[in-house]
This record gives structure tokens, C-alpha cells and sequence, in this order.
């Protein structure tokens, strides 16, 4: 292994501000620095960059300003002098799209909500769905980056993807952190579990039973009553 | 079999070889490739061993069990060199003729032969067949005379003669200046030039570095790397030992999908061998130089052919692609080290191009895309099959001469190239020349060589929502535009297929195709939208017809038409009313039927029973 001694700076242009900075440091963070505000969904500080929601994106140039392309913003690092616009027409576009395509899967998810209000939208051209999760993937890294847990994954692909703990079993290497029923932007959802007025099952206080239902699908209920699941 | 330790062992293992080869008299070729063992050509093989046993012929005759002949319509196929004789769809009846008459007595045998359907001609040599005329056999020169099984077979036919030219005297930058010079140019789609990711492969940074040949081949309708690596693998695998001499790398693997059992099998094969002989391994041929390759078998997932996914799915993790658009695989691949991955036919062209020279290589094909491409040959024509032609062949040649046109008689619509990545070109750029960029201009794209022809009955929304379905299932589903997209795209084309579409969808669709281009994290779904894009410029009509008129024009969409018997044509026969599994269709003995709208759901059994053309599609 080689020893960094020291790191090489880029100019970059951010939305017309220029600035140095160090090798390695995402467009993102670069942004921050110049206190530009670039929307984020599926990006948490702390957490590794996932590149999914893609509503960070900005367009790129590594030319000189001769040609831009589309980037997310979140995990492109900087290895060269670089030239970034976060707030063209063409970027507007494109996030206020993806902001129509979040809510209309996840209408009653706050977080998908606040970017719609955010980019405008007042109607939804798809059909609404009601998905309780937004496949941010952040409940998974959080068990694995921070917990070392490897409890949740991601299972199947294309419109069957969801998070679940591998073979949904809950696994053994969950620690009952909570961690990713806290991270999670869809927690917001009351649970449904509880059908008397009144009544308190307290299954998930108590923790004596595996999960398998919970109102997003994968975790947080821990009683069997959920009327999502059935 | 004995290691060998030089370069000199190995021409002296040649000599050997080709010498017994040269005490057979005549070669009988059967195909034994996927399509071909469907037909039973496993059970023709060892009819044919039983045989030419029997009649003592075994020291004359010898018998190929090989790779693709290319023509799949005529399965099982048989040819007899050195004269060339073709015979095609082959049945375990004609074994003992074709050994006593061909074999034998060197008679051609009339009714086996293939003929011509405009003519009716008889053509009893394969190189006057008008499927094979016009083909130029670079990459599959040779293929239909070699055992994939036998190690003995490829070194016939020049084997690994061109890992020798490079081990004597060559230098890794010589190497990448001939292959820079024979314009080669990747075979998996993108067209990217090969020496120019083969160099900033041997210059990036870090000492372990990697090759990969990948074979996850999952577009609808094409065999081509399936074909080259299941009858063919040691030319795969020369071109990777060339590969990772020039790159400076010590190990490779070779990605298969897991449909692919013979495949992989045949490669794993070829591979051990290879190793038994010190072809891999260390210190090849004396050369001091190391290198192994592993077969890798891919999980069933078309995205993984996507090359960072590939990378992740080889690493144990989930075939989804990494968003590192700022870094490529060449500087930081599998295992974070420096990678280089190539396509099968891009492989297969090295040890061709080492040994033609690069001259001889670039004199083929346009300025800017040189070599022949392999195309895979389905839909709606005579001769399916796999074609090789140089670049820049027309579409209409490779359609109508090769392909032999439209059964029935019917028009060319359109010709989808590149799998559901690429897109639908319309019947009147058929002059269209086809190379990398010529493809890209119109819309569509190369892909790896998938060509899909359609003819009027087909149509054009049907088409698009059926590449839309497809990728919509095979997308990773990481990223919001290409899962939420191709799911909400599947949607609209649904809905107007199924009558319920408005013309404010089809901008919606040009809105949702914008963004999915743009903002999509891999090449799936950047490319995605290229079928409907490709529609709707090309067949735009089409897609108002079943909006506005609420028609389909091409008679597919069962929502959007209704099944008629025209009176005057109807002699009353009553085979429709017999066969129609819904009792739909009412009418007296020899008089006009007619079809209850009502009951009808339009399986279209009647149209199919009728001789007299009577039934209508409006």
C-alpha cells in the first residue's frame, strides 16, 4: 500500500464559482462547499454514495465547457479540472421528471412529497401507486457501514426489487439497532397492525418475535396483524 | 498429453498433427451447435460413427462433430470437404446413404441437397448456396471444420500460431500498435476502439491487472458469442493470451451466462486443456510468461452483460453496475484493479488479426469500422441463421441476398438491430450501409448483433412495449429513471394497445425517453428508450392510428380490431363455425357466415381455417 502524503487539488467551476479542490471530493460535497444546494433523495452524509435516485444530477463538462453530460452529482469524483451547472433547463427537466415518478409510485411517502412540492408538480400524468418504500437503499447501508450488520439487502430486480433480510428470515446478524428504522425517510407511515381503538400489541416493544411484516414491507412492525402484509 | 516447454515443441506438435490429417481422405462435418442438436444432430453423430465403422472407413474418414455451419434453417447440417458438398436438414435415414454414395462412391445425392426456392435449382456445393455467397468467414473460417472438443482440430488450422508470432519477437506496445492498426474496434455494441482500452489498461496504475471475455450475451434472437465460444473456444482463448501479453495481466476470466451450458462447458474444456499442454498456466511455451484464465458462470441476469455490472456480479455481489462515472473499468475494475473487458468476437478477431496482419485486416470493411460482424439473422425471413459479412454490407443485401427475403411474399417493414437496446429501422433505409456509426446516426445501434426483420403483418407499438417489457423485467432496478421509467413507459404502451391510450401519452413518452437517456445510471437504461424513440420516429402514424382512429394498422392489437367475414368471398363451408372455441360465428350450410362481435374474442382460429381468405381483420 502506498502512503498519501499529498492531495492534488482541481479547479473546479461550480455554477460559475471557482474554487480548489481536493482530489477525490464528490460534486456534492465540492457544491456544499460553496454553499450551492444541489436536492438529494437516496444521499446521506456519512453514508457511501449510491447513485440511485439520480435526482442529484448536474451536467458535467471535463472539456473546458465544450460538451456536458449528465452526472449524479453524489458519487462523481473529482480527478480533473471539471466545470459543473447545477441549475440549467435541461437539469430541471430532468429532476422535476423524477420527482413525478417518486411521488406517483410513493404518494403517501413524505420525503417523495417534499421533493414534488419542491420541483412544482401539482399533478401526476402515471398511475398512483401506493409503495411504501423508495428503494433509497440507505437502510441497507447503514447496517452495513455502520453497524456491521449485513442484515437487509436488496432482493430480485426491476419491479420486483425490494429491501429484505436475506432468504426474509430475519438474520442473525441484526442487532435490533433500529438503525435502519431510523434512517428510513417512509417511517413516517403509522402502524397498521392495531385494528381495536385502543388497543396496543407491543410486539415491537418487546421484540420476542421475528418480523415479518412491517409498513414498509421489510422492517419496524413486529406484529403479525399488519394489513399491508395480507 | 506432454507440457510443452518452447515454441519449437509446439510447431513440432503441429507438424504432427497436420500430418495425421493429412492421411484422411475426406472430412464429414456435422453441426453441432445448440440449434442443430435440437434437430438431433447428437443421435446423426453417432449414427454416422456406427457407420463409417461398420464400412471400415475409420482411417479415411474423418469426423467432425463442430462448431456453427451458420445456416440454422436447413438443421442438421451436413458437409463433406475437401469437395464442399452441403447437405441440409439431415435425418438419421440418410446416414447409411450419404456413407455409401458420397462417402464411398463420391456421387452427390440428388434429393438431399438444398434448393433454391425462387428457382427450384438443386445447389450442391455450399459456396454456390446464395445464403453462403456473399458472406465473407473471417472469425468463422474454419469454424465448421473444427471440433471444439478437440484441441487437436484448432491446432490444424493455424492454433496458436499467432500466440507464437508474438512470443517470438514481439513487444506488448508492438502488439497494441497492430491491433491500433487494424482499426478493430469492440464487438460488444459500443464500437470503442480495442487498442485504445487495451493501452490505458497497460498504463494505469497498480500491478495486478485483469482480462475479462464477456459471454453474457441475453438479447433477444442473437447467438453470435454463444456460437464462436461454444464451437470454437480456443480461438477465444488465444485472443485473451495475446490480450494479457500485451496488457501485462496474470489472470483472466471468461463470463458465461448461465443459459449457456454447452458453452461453458466447452470452454472449461478448452481451457484445461490448455493448461495440461502449458498454453496457461506459468511460464508459457518457456516464455517466462504467466497466465490462467477461470470460467465464471453469470447468475441469469441480462444487466450483468452491462460491464461494471459484470465486474460486481464476478466479484460474488449482486449484478447491479457501479455509478462510478469518473472512473472506467480499464483504470479500476474487478477488485478495484485495473480491467480489461472485451467482447467474445472481439477476442476471436486478435489471433486473425496477429496472423493476417493488420493490412490484411483493415483492407475489410468501411474507414472507420473494419472487419466482418456476425449477425444473427431471425424474424419474419427464409434463411435464419448466423451471417458473417464485412462492415459496411447494406442491410438490403444481408436481408434480401443472404437472408433471402420475406416468406409469403411479403414487404420488409423494419429491421430491429441491437437488441432491445437498439432500435427499428424502417424499410426505407435499407440501403443503409451497416457499420458502428451508420446505425448510431439512424437511431439504432449495433449492439453485439442481434438482427430482428419484421414484415407488414407486424406492429411497430406491439414491438416497442415488447422491448420495453423485456428491459422493464431485466433492469437492476437501482436507479429511479430507468426501474420507475421503463415501468411507467410498459404502462402507457399498454394502454394503447389496449384502446385506452390519449395523444398526450405519446409526449409523455418522448418526455420519459429524455430523461431516461440523460439521467440513467448504466447503459441499460440509457439505451432503453431507443426502441420506442426509434418508433415513434420512424412509425409515429402508427402509434396516432391506434391513439386517434383507435386502429391498428397492422392487424396485432386485439383491442383495436374486430374479425369480419366478407359475404361475397364466404362460400359457407363451415369450417370456422366448427373450429371457434367461443361459438361465435353463425350461419346455414353454404350460405355466408357471420361473426357475433359480441362473443368473438378474436383468437383469429377462424381467419386461420379458412381457405377461401373470407375472414377480414378491420
Amino acid at each position: 500500500m502506498f502512503v498519501t502524503t499529498e492531495v492534488s487539488t482541481y479547479l473546479a467551476e461550480i455554477d460559475g464559482f471557482q474554487m480548489k479542490i481536493d482530489e477525490g471530493t464528490t460534486i456534492l460535497d465540492a457544491a456544499h462547499q460553496c454553499g450551492i444546494h444541489i436536492p438529494t433523495m437516496c444521499y446521506l452524509e456519512g453514508l457511501s454514495p449510491y447513485g440511485g435516485c439520480r435526482i442529484c444530477s448536474v451536467e458535467v463538462s471535463t472539456d473546458g465547457g465544450k460538451t456536458f453530460r449528465v452526472a449524479a452529482s453524489c458519487s462523481y469524483e473529482i480527478h480533473r479540472p471539471i466545470i459543473v451547472k447545477t441549475d440549467t433547463p435541461r437539469i430541471r427537466r430532468i429532476r422535476k421528471m423524477l420527482a413525478e415518478l417518486l411521488v406517483a409510485s410513493a404518494p403517501n411517502v413524505k420525503l417523495a412529497q417534499d421533493i414534488a412540492a419542491r420541483f412544482g408538480i401539482n399533478q401526476v400524468r402515471f398511475k398512483m401507486e401506493d409503495n411504501r418504500c423508495l428503494l433509497c437503499g440507505l437502510c441497507v447501508r447503514i447496517c452495513d457501514e455502520h453497524m456491521g450488520g449485513k442484515a437487509l439487502g436488496f432482493v430480485g430486480r426491476g419491479p420486483e426489487k425490494k429491501v429484505s433480510a436475506p432468504f426474509a428470515i430475519r438474520s442473525e446478524l441484526c442487532l435490533n439497532c433500529g438503525g435502519c428504522d431510523s434512517i428510513c425517510p417512509g417511517k413516517m407511515i403509522p402502524c397498521q397492525g392495531v385494528k381495536e381503538p385502543g388497543e396496543l400489541c407491543g410486539k415491537c416493544l418487546r421484540l420476542e418475535e421475528m418480523p415479518f411484516c412491517c409498513p414498509m414491507g421489510t422492517f419496524g412492525c413486529f406484529c403479525e396483524n399488519n394489513p399491508l402484509d395480507q | 498429453m506432454k507440457r510443452l516447454e518452447s515454441i519449437k515443441d509446439l510447431e513440432r506438435l503441429r507438424e504432427t498433427i497436420v500430418a495425421k490429417n493429412n492421411t484422411y481422405e475426406k472430412t464429414l462435418s456435422i453441426c453441432g451447435e445448440t440449434g442443430c442438436r435440437v434437430y438431433g444432430s447428437e443421435s446423426l453423430r453417432q449414427a454416422f460413427e456406427r457407420e463409417i465403422q461398420e464400412k471400415g472407413l475409420t482411417d479415411k474418414i474423418k469426423l467432425v462433430f463442430s462448431g456453427c455451419h451458420g445456416f440454422c434453417e436447413q438443421g442438421p447440417i451436413v458437409t463433406i470437404e475437401p469437395d464442399g458438398i452441403f447437405y441440409g436438414k439431415i435425418s438419421e435415414k440418410d446416414v447409411a446413404s450419404i456413407v455409401s454414395e458420397t462417402l464411398i462412391n463420391g456421387k452427390i445425392i440428388d434429393s438431399l441437397l438444398y434448393e433454391d426456392p425462387d428457382t427450384g435449382e438443386k445447389i450442391p456445393y455450399e459456396k454456390d448456396i446464395p445464403f453462403y455467397k456473399t458472406q465473407k468467414k473471417v472469425v468463422f473460417n474454419n469454424h465448421d471444420l473444427i471440433d471444439p472438443t478437440k484441441f487437436e482440430d484448432y491446432m490444424n488450422f493455424d492454433g496458436y500460431q499467432a500466440i507464437c508470432k508474438v512470443f517470438s519477437g514481439m513487444s506488448p506496445d508492438q502488439v497494441i500498435t497492430e491491433i491500433k492498426e487494424s482499426g478493430l474496434r469492440g464487438r460488444g455494441g459500443g464500437g470503442f476502439p480495442t487498442w485504445q482500452k487495451w493501452n490505458s489498461c497497460r498504463k494505469a496504475k497498480g500491478g495486478t491487472k485483469y482480462i475479462i471475455c464477456n459471454c453474457d450475451e441475453g438479447d433477444p434472437g442473437a447467438f453470435m458469442d454463444r456460437s464462436i465460444l461454444e464451437g470454437n473456444p480456443h480461438l477465444v482463448l488465444e485472443g485473451m493470451l495475446i490480450g494479457a501479453f500485451a496488457i501485462g495481466s496474470k489472470e483472466g476470466y471468461v463470463y458465461v451466462r448461465h443459459e449457456y451450458p454447452l458453452a461453458w462447458e466447452n470452454a472449461g474444456l478448452a481451457i484445461e486443456q490448455a493448461r495440461e499442454l502449458g498454453l496457461l498456466g506459468e511460464n508459457i511455451l518457456g516464455t517466462g510468461f504467466d497466465f490462467d484464465i477461470e470460467v465464471a458462470r453469470g447468475g441469469g441476469a441480462f444487466v450483468c452483460g452491462e460491464s461494471t455490472a459484470l465486474v460486481a456480479s464476478l466479484e460474488g455481489g449482486a449484478g447491479e453496475p457501479r455509478d462510478k462515472q469518473h472512473l472506467h473499468t480499464v483504470d479500476s475494475g474487478l477488485w478495484n484493479k485495473p480491467t480489461n473487458l472485451n467482447n467474445v468476437e472481439t477476442w476471436a478477431n486478435v489471433p486473425i488479426i496477429i496472423n493476417n496482419s493488420a493490412a490484411w485486416y483493415s483492407q475489410i470493411g468501411t474507414p472507420l469500422s473494419k472487419g466482418t460482424k456476425i449477425f444473427s439473422l431471425v424474424g419474419k425471413i427464409r434463411n435464419t441463421g448466423l451471417v458473417e459479412v464485412p462492415m459496411g454490407t447494406t442491410l438490403r443485401e444481408i436481408v434480401y441476398d443472404i437472408g433471402g427475403g420475406i416468406p409469403d411474399g411479403f414487404e420488409v417493414k423494419a429491421v430491429q438491430t441491437g437488441g432491445p437496446s437498439g432500435g427499428c429501422i424502417p424499410n426505407r433505409l435499407l440501403d443503409l450501409p451497416v457499420d458502428f456509426d451508420e446505425l448510431t446516426k439512424v437511431g439504432s445501434m449495433m449492439g453485439s448483433g442481434g438482427m430482428i426483420v419484421m414484415d407488414e403483418k407486424t406492429c411497430m407499438v406491439d414491438v416497442a412495449r415488447y422491448f420495453v417489457k423485456f428491459l422493464k423485467e431485466e433492469s437492476c432496478g437501482k436507479c429511479l429513471p430507468c426501474r420507475e421509467g421503463l415501468k411507467r413507459m410498459d404502462e402507457i404502451l399498454t394502454d394503447i394497445i389496449e384502446d385506452q391510450g390519449t395523444m398526450g401519452e405519446i409526449e409523455l413518452l418522448e418526455e420519459l425517453a429524455f430523461v431516461m437517456k440523460e439521467a440513467s445510471l448504466c447503459g441499460l437504461g440509457k439505451t432503453a428508450p431507443n426502441s420506442v424513440l426509434s418508433t415513434l420516429e420512424y412509425f409515429r402514424d402508427e402509434y396516432v392510428a391506434h391513439v386517434e382512429q383507435k386502429k391498428c394498422p397492422a392487424g396485432v392489437c386485439t383491442a383495436l380490431i374486430t374479425y369480419s367475414i366478407n359475404p361475397e368471398v364466404c362460400t359457407g363451408c363451415g369450417a370456422c363455425l366448427r373450429d371457434c372455441p367461443y361459438d361465435a360465428i353463425e350461419g346455414e350450410k353454404r350460405k355466408p357466415h357471420h361473426i357475433v362481435t359480441e362473443l368473438c374474442k378474436k383468437c383469429g382460429t377462424c381467419m386461420d381455417v379458412c381457405k377461401f381468405g373470407a375472414v377480414e381483420i378491420t
